[in-house]
């Protein structure tokens, strides 16, 4: 609870998006060392003495597997002359937001902990560099940011994590309802613990954790990236825009309307930004059952969009459908594409009250007006008017909740080995219950004496 | 209204566990102390179940000890029947357990109290607290007396505007037989005190002679002499007795379940919360009706005494239904009951508007303690007398305040849950509400609390040379333990290596490295004569103790620095939050409530986030109100 000032803190510094340029900061005890290890010059030179405010050129490598991560400008900033008064690194690269997550993941595996949002800041004034109103100015944006984004992102995130994670929360919480009633409880009429029987149990939920984290990794479970989506009525082109923007055919493109049934979704990287992008049924009022599930999956996907891509054939004017579709895009923005203009020179007329975020004119067929669009993506995105750091922050987050029960579990099967008493497994059990609490938002002090009370009859 | 000529420093009210040992250390800390009853015969007295101790119970029973309080010497001197806990477990959770003989317990602390210097004992009702502004000044009797003292501690168990339960008859009682206060409970709502209603049961008496012990299990005592105090010589204090082991059955529950409505709590009269964890033998039946039977223990009251006390069948069923229900229970097919168990429903304060010291945000100069702030059991109330004692009397010396950390005590941990979270139901302590489980063992209460209740002047010069004492042999004890070996001959190492499980051993050990060794403890090593016996038992349980969990020891001693950080912060008194706007609403509500006195306790309030925490760190530092000890 607070902030721990003894930490060394790290956090991508730039808001996703802006000018290709981003930073991982660093701040803390262990910025520099941590830096170092991860730090490779040209010609396999070392890192010696670090030179104040130096900018060095190099490479960002993994220590554990070599692989060269990207190619950075790196700066030491010592201690008391920085913006927190600890010493500071800032890692400047130019990959984009995946490579810069990748890069704040390796310097949190070397000892660092990710910074809740407005950290920097918050030392900067404990420390005494900026005053109360600096301080509250950017904190103000960023809570207010943060609140409100979180509570979507959460929501996006929630369902399948939260249900995962909510079910190995349950059987352990039980075990430690056992456990304490076993210690608090010596006298009642309850079977005595045994660790031996509860040695399969956490090897089985250490394995799920651990699938669950590689599944983070391959952002399975995890998303991160822009909702996008794109919509329009059957037969404008749509799977083919997905395939152009891929760069590759994934999905199948006949003719006949109605040929999409499912969701597809595919990540690209749109200039280092990543976009999710679901493909959906096209929709219409359809008796058809398999179709209109597609096209109830459709609608559901356009609730949770950041974007949307709006596709209309240029051909053919705005339909009834055209205009009840767009007129349910609640939170997304919306740009429209008006697609296959390389049929004819006649462009449809938008209905008035309809409004945009951009419209761009494609053909899919010859390629004509792809890069356009994903010039207007990326400015919508640039101008700050989609977000989306905060589910890739929230993302970290969890991975480390994750990794923190991983550890106390590993040290509860440590405990059962050495035949140490039960108090000693709980004590690692319950950290292992706070740390997937943060995940599924319990309170695990009041849930383990209610799990006491309503599994075993106990009391005088 | 005639006014007692002697002024007191301190006035304790209710002499029950609280209140005894909040009079006892007001007037071993030279405090001029009255302590008034309703009843001189009922002091101390145990409604419930005539024993002390359990897992947590019997920690916080060492800790008054290791303070200088009397419960832990009381039960000493009277105890019937005691056993150690848990001790298949590990050293945190190993509690003792006794079984007093209540008028023997009754007896002896009412001696304490007329021997104690400063301290003067009166029998009286208090109906009102004279309030001036804003202080407590003393307080009136039924009788019309009034009594000055600069402050008063309140210690009036479930007497607070009790009504005892027995089926549906219901009539005002503080007690079974003892007529409640209910004068007092209007005055403390006149004076602006937010109250709840608990409610709590207790089981049947009956008679020994009617039982037919024959048809249950004995449940032996320990062999051997145990002590809870520090101080108390190790001798059984008299003649001791066993329990006895019995369950209920199918007929039973049929019984309970087919008469619930005649429960008062079941048919809707009772409306005070009881507590989840002592349920009454109808919650037992109602919640948990797969089972077919129930464990219920019969314990001797005393050694001169035909009563047994029926343990797990506490009950607000109608006296008809607990004649039957009990004799169906093997070995009371006969049996006649004494007193009927009866549930009581009482008032309490809400604990939230109280300070850590238990002083009434309120009201300056009055203190409470015990199941007035919705706690239950007699160990809880007497460690809250303790504090509250200490405190008032330091208060009248213009002394600092006494106030124990949760990673000192249970006792800190049970005031601070009260006084940052409140309470809903009748508070019980657990080990598992305390997060430092492993730093508050039964082992150490000496080590943690002594040197402070040396430094309060509530130990006594003589305890105080025994625990340095201790002490010292422990640091010897450490220091031969890291020079002596063990398995120099081969015959020794062949034990050795039996007691390691078969391992095959080529040197001889020092006993420090064999002490971290699961297989290996100071009893098996004393058995087989490698330990040296310059020291006791318990010096080299120390000993091992500290080398065997060292790592789980360091790891709980550094959340405690951690977490200390934060509880060394200290937010001024009365601040008003609603001038924060950049923590929550809800957070500025909350805290508005508590007024916590560290961002530490702030931080453990339900409703306030890190980021509020931060806000106001942020917040006070700039208004340079913040206080880092």
């Amino acid at each position: 609870m607070g902030y721990n000032l003894e930490d060394t803190i790290a956090a991508i510094s730039t808001p996703l998006g802006e000018g290709g340029i981003g930073i991982v900061r660093i701040s803390g005890g262990d910025a520099f060392s941590i830096t170092q290890k991860i730090l490779k010059l040209p010609r396999n030179k070392k890192v010696g003495e670090i030179k104040n405010r130096y900018l060095y050129y190099g490479f960002i490598l993994s220590p554990e597997t070599g692989e060269e991560i990207d190619e950075v400008l790196v700066s030491f900033m010592k201690a008391p002359h920085t913006y927190t008064r600890e010493d500071v690194v800032e890692i400047n690269s130019h990959g984009g937001s995946v490579v810069l997550s990748k890069i704040l993941k390796l310097v949190l595996t070397l000892g660092a902990r990710l910074a809740e949002p407005g950290e920097f800041t918050y030392r900067a004034f404990i420390n005494g560099r900026i005053d109360l109103a600096q301080a509250e100015a950017v904190l103000d944006i960023i809570r207010a940011k943060t609140e409100k984004a979180l509570k979507i992102a959460f929501s996006q995130l929630k369902g399948n994590l939260s249900k995962e994670v909510g079910a190995i929360y349950n059987k352990l919480i039980n075990w430690l309802a056992y456990i304490e009633a076993d210690i608090d409880y010596p006298e009642e009429d309850i079977s005595p613990f045994n660790p031996q029987e509860f040695l399969p149990e956490v090897l089985k939920c250490i394995e799920k954790i651990k699938l669950l984290l590689a599944e983070a990794d391959e952002g399975k479970i995890l998303r991160e990236g822009i909702n996008t989506v794109i919509l329009g009525r059957p037969n404008v082109g749509k799977s083919s825009l997905l395939n152009n923007l891929l760069g590759e055919p994934r999905a199948i493109v006949t003719s006949v309307p109605g040929t999409t049934r499912d969701r597809i979704e595919e990540y690209i990287n749109l200039k280092g930004i990543p976009l999710r992008i679901i493909d959906t049924a096209g929709i219409r009022t359809t008796c058809d059952p398999v179709e209109s599930i597609g096209v109830e999956k459709a609608l559901e996907a356009m609730q949770k969009a950041n974007l949307v891509l709006y596709l209309i054939d240029s051909t053919q004017d705005f339909h009834n459908d055209d205009i009840a579709l767009l007129t349910q895009i609640k939170h997304a923005r919306t740009i429209l594409v008006i697609n296959k203009i390389d049929l004819s020179n006649r462009r449809p007329l938008i209905p008035k009250g309809l409004r945009f975020d951009g419209i761009v004119e494609t053909s899919q067929i010859t390629g004509e007006g792809l890069d356009k669009l994903e010039d207007n993506i990326i400015r919508l995105i640039y101008q700050g008017k989609v977000s989306s750091s905060l589910p890739l922050v929230s993302n970290l987050r969890h991975k480390e909740a994750l990794i923190k029960a991983l550890k106390s579990l590993d040290r509860v099967i440590e405990t059962i080995n050495k035949g140490f008493s039960s108090e000693f497994i709980a004590l690692d059990l319950r950290a292992s219950l706070e740390a997937l609490g943060e995940i599924t938002g319990s309170c695990v002090g009041e849930e383990v004496l209610e799990a006491i009370f309503s599994n075993f009859c106990v009391g005088k | 209204m005639k006014i007692y000529p002697k002024k007191y420093d301190v006035i304790v009210v209710g002499a029950g566990h609280a209140g005894c040992e909040a009079a006892l250390a007001c007037a071993r800390l030279a405090s001029v102390t009255l302590l008034l009853t309703i009843n001189l015969d009922t002091i101390a007295l145990m409604p419930c179940n005539p024993s002390i101790g359990g897992p947590a119970k019997g920690h916080i029973v060492r800790e008054i000890d290791a303070l200088g309080g009397e419960m832990a010497r009381n039960i000493d001197e009277t105890y019937i029947h005691i056993r150690m806990l848990n001790t298949g477990k590990g050293p945190a959770v190993q509690a003792l357990r006794a079984q007093a003989d209540k008028r023997r317990y009754e007896e002896r602390m009412k001696r304490v109290l007329e021997q104690q210097e400063n301290l003067d004992v009166k029998q009286g009702l208090v109906e009102e607290l004279i309030v001036n502004n804003g202080w407590v000044e003393g307080v009136i009797t039924q009788t019309g007396t009034v009594f000055m003292g600069k402050t008063v501690v309140l210690a009036p168990g479930t007497f607070l505007n009790g009504v005892i339960h027995i089926g549906m008859k219901d009539f005002p009682a503080g007690r079974a037989g003892e007529f409640p206060s209910q004068k007092l409970a209007k005055n403390l709502r006149e004076l602006g005190f937010e109250m709840g209603r608990l409610k709590t049961g207790t089981t049947a008496r009956v008679s020994a002679r009617s039982c037919n012990f024959s048809l249950t299990t004995p449940q032996l005592p320990s062999s051997e002499p145990i002590v809870f105090s520090f101080v108390s010589p190790k001798v059984f204090p008299s003649r001791q007795v066993p329990c006895y082991l019995t369950y209920t059955n199918k007929n039973t529950k049929e019984i309970i379940l087919n008469n619930l409505d005649r429960s008062p709590l079941y048919g809707g009269k009772i409306k005070g919360i009881g507590p989840r964890y002592c349920p009454s033998i109808e919650d037992k039946m109602f919640r948990f009706p797969d089972r077919d039977s129930h464990q219920v223990f019969l314990e001797p009251v005393g050694l001169d005494t035909d009563e047994i006390y029926v343990n797990g069948m506490s009950t607000s069923l109608p006296e008809d239904v607990q004649w039957q229900m009990l004799r169906t229970v093997p070995g009371l097919e006969q049996v006649e009951i004494i007193r009927p168990g009866y549930g009581i429903e009482y008032d309490f304060v809400f604990p939230i508007q109280l300070k850590p010291t238990l002083e009434t945000k309120l009201i300056r100069g009055l203190f409470l303690a015990g199941q007035i702030n919705g706690t239950s059991g007699y160990e809880e109330a007497a460690g809250q007398g303790l504090v509250a004692g200490i405190n008032a009397s330091r208060l009248t010396q213009g002394k600092e305040e006494f106030i124990l950390s949760r990673s000192e005590a249970y006792i800190g941990v049970l005031i601070d849950d009260l006084v940052t979270k409140g309470t809903e139901e009748p508070y019980r302590m657990f080990t598992s509400r305390a997060e430092y489980r492993l730093l508050l063992r039964h082992d150490n209460a000496d080590i943690r609390l002594t040197p402070k209740g040396w430094e309060i002047g509530l130990v006594t010069e003589e305890r105080y040379k025994k625990f340095t004492a201790r002490l010292e042999d422990i640091k010897k004890a450490s220091k031969l333990a890291s020079n002596y070996r063990i398995g120099k001959s081969t015959k020794e190492r062949e034990i050795l290596s039996l007691l390691l499980q078969g391992e095959k051993l080529h040197t001889s050990y020092l006993l420090s490295e064999l002490f971290k060794r699961p297989y290996i403890n100071y009893k098996n090593l004393k058995e087989y004569g490698f330990l040296p016996n310059h020291f006791s038992d318990e010096i080299w349980q120390q000993i091992e103790i500290e080398l065997k969990y060292e790592g789980y020891l360091s790891r709980q001693q550094m959340g405690v620095e951690q977490k200390m950080k934060l509880d060394n912060m200290l937010i001024p008194k009365s601040l008003n939050y609603n001038e924060i706007t950049c923590i929550s609403k809800e957070a500025r509500q909350k805290l508005s409530k508590v007024q916590p006195r560290s961002l530490g306790q702030a931080s453990r309030i339900s409703g306030v986030s890190p980021a509020d925490i931060s806000m106001l760190a942020i917040y006070l530092k700039s208004k340079n109100l913040l206080k880092i000890l």
